[in-house]
């Protein structure tokens, strides 16, 4: 099933002719009318005219938070405030707030977007689709709800919060597909059996799960879990919100090429890396009007792919978001991504979802801790099997990460759990 | 064979009464306890007289509990006992990991073991007609 069939299998070459016209396009727009890009492209010497191709992408300058942040509020906008119909916020927990304004035909390609995801791993209008992602300035619940609306299916507007409310609604609406972040769902989950139910004993099939980097062996757990199918999605606020989902195949997260340019590039030098090679998310924004972004730095790490799909899709694809390159932790001067940790963490039956990663200074040596909680399936009778098991989990972390960790293990249910992202490292470090 | 629990405790304030409250208000009643302390935690093992009921509370108040069988000794409340026993253990080359006892009216003196070898310790105790076959309540 294809939500737009004739644009979505496009030949590739077409796609890009297209991708040529607009970035052409583009870049004339926000030179005339985003004093931002405008100021810049003359720092830089950059004339809209020395852009004629693709190739010419990277005499672009990259676009950064921080240049949303120096432009707050309207600095980034290239239409005049009476054609944006809609503003979303970012939480600003880092910083000042970066705002995001929408024109009308904003919101119909972000809704597009997000309708050819959903139509691509299954939803359809037989379904009903319980949004618990946080509803206002945040995307990803607004995004969801006029997507689901748009394919025909019906939308539950619950929003993130109120566990059992979202059990019970859950159950007697016979919801099929929820969205929210993966630590919420198994958060979910884990509740439900505390209420003496489970997600299994639902008519829940599928759950579209994102806004924080998870592994794929998350996904195995979700699913032997509660019985569903997970699909990854993915969107950044400044973007839009959720735009871009796996489809059946689960082999990476099409982009649509005809409103999005990606690059892939290495986040210490800026040059482009190619397929396959593991970098930074770099996109541009072909066909948005209120806030226009040349050469994004996402600072979402993954790989892009652009083999036809065995979908049909000729979209270029990205893998699963593999970190951040800016909550990449650096610990004795070893780069650390928290992903790194999960994997290790999920793929040891002994121990559950929840853990935190706690970095502190001491002697001017980093120590890292990583508390996880046990499952509720593990034997404890003697302190060799914790002190075993606390081994087991520290040499496997030694491994993969190439410097040691402390484990410590603790009683399921004591580590905080997230009804939005997880933030799960504290840091401590007085650097 | 007797039941015992087995609970997961961090090394914290406040832990042990965490535990001993799950249980005073399933009115469980404890009938021998020991902690095996190991620095950052410890784990308490206990025989009950409604095991079953406080293994249900205290995994629904989220703690790590197991429920493993572990062989009791029933003797006289009086000096040598746990000499005997333990020594007749020895002496077939079993070895005991850990011991705890506890005395009551209707008992007399109850020994728990947990032993490497449970199937050739229960033959050496039945010889010596000290295996504590009865329930504990």
């Amino acid at each position: 099933m294809y939500w737009s069939p004739v644009i979505e299998r496009m030949p590739l070459e077409e796609l890009k002719r297209i991708q040529e016209k607009k970035l052409r396009a583009l870049v004339r727009n926000v030179y005339e009318y985003s004093p931002f890009y405008k100021r810049k492209f003359r720092e830089l010497g950059i004339h809209p005219e020395d852009i004629r191709g693709l190739e010419d992408l990277k005499k672009l300058p990259f676009t950064r938070k921080q240049d949303l942040r120096d432009n707050y509020p309207f600095g980034m906008f290239a239409v005049p405030i009476s054609q944006i119909v809609r503003f979303h916020a970012s939480s600003g927990t880092t910083g000042k707030p970066t705002l995001v304004g929408y024109t009308e035909d904003d919101i119909r390609i972000w809704v597009e977007s997000l309708c050819r995801g959903l139509v691509s791993c299954g939803v359809c209008n037989e379904d009903i689709m319980q949004i618990a992602y946080g509803y206002g300035l945040f995307t990803g619940g607004l995004g969801f709800h006029y997507a689901a609306e748009k394919i025909g299916a019906t939308a539950l507007p619950v929003s993130a919060g109120n566990t059992e409310r979202q059990i019970n609604l859950m159950k007697d609406l016979g919801v099929t597909v929820i969205a929210c972040t993966p630590s919420y769902f198994l958060y979910m989950a884990e509740y439900a059996e505390k209420m003496g139910t489970s997600i299994k004993e639902t008519n829940l099939r599928m759950g579209i799960f994102g806004a924080e980097p998870w592994s794929e062996e998350t996904r195995k757990r979700i699913e032997d879990k509660t019985g569903i199918t997970a699909y990854d999605v993915y969107g950044t606020s400044e973007l839009s919100g959720p735009l871009f989902t796996e489809c059946v195949e689960r082999d990476g997260l099409h982009i649509w090429a005809d409103h999005f340019l990606i690059e892939v590039i290495d986040p210490k030098t800026g040059e482009n890396l190619g397929e396959g090679e593991r970098g930074e998310l770099v996109v541009t924004t072909l066909s948005k009007e209120a806030m226009p972004l040349i050469r994004w730095r996402t600072g979402d790490i993954t790989i892009m792919e652009t083999e036809k799909c065995n979908c049909g899709r000729t979209h270029p694809r990205i893998l699963r978001i593999l970190g951040r390159s800016d909550d990449m932790l650096i610990v004795r001067g070893v780069n650390v991504f928290p992903s790194q940790i999960e994997h290790v963490l999920m793929q040891i039956p002994e121990v559950g979802e929840h853990y935190m990663i706690i970095l502190e200074r001491k002697e001017e040596l980093d120590e890292m801790t990583v508390q996880v909680e046990l499952s509720d399936k593990v034997k404890i009778d003697k302190p060799a099997d914790i002190l075993n098991l606390t081994r087991k989990v520290e040499d496997r972390l030694r491994v993969v990460l190439g410097i040691s960790a402390k484990v410590e293990l603790v009683n399921p249910g004591t580590l905080q759990r997230f009804e939005g992202k997880a933030k799960r490292v504290i840091d401590k470090r007085k650097i | 064979m007797v039941k015992q629990l087995s609970v997961f405790v961090e090394n914290k304030p406040g832990r042990l009464a965490a535990v001993t409250k799950v249980l005073y208000e399933k009115g469980v009643n404890l009938r021998a306890f020991m902690i095996a302390d190991a620095g950052d935690f410890g784990i308490i093992r206990m025989v009950v007289d409604k095991t079953d009921e406080a293994f249900n509370a205290l995994k629904s108040a989220g703690f790590t509990v197991t429920l493993n069988e572990v062989l009791a000794v029933e003797v006289e409340d009086r000096p040598g006992e746990l000499y005997r026993i333990s020594k007749a253990l020895g002496d077939e080359g079993i070895n005991i990991e850990y011991v705890y006892a506890f005395t009551s009216e209707k008992h007399r003196a109850l020994i728990i073991f947990r032993v490497d070898n449970n199937e050739r310790a229960m033959k050496v105790l039945e010889k010596m007609n000290v295996l504590f076959k009865g329930s504990i309540d």
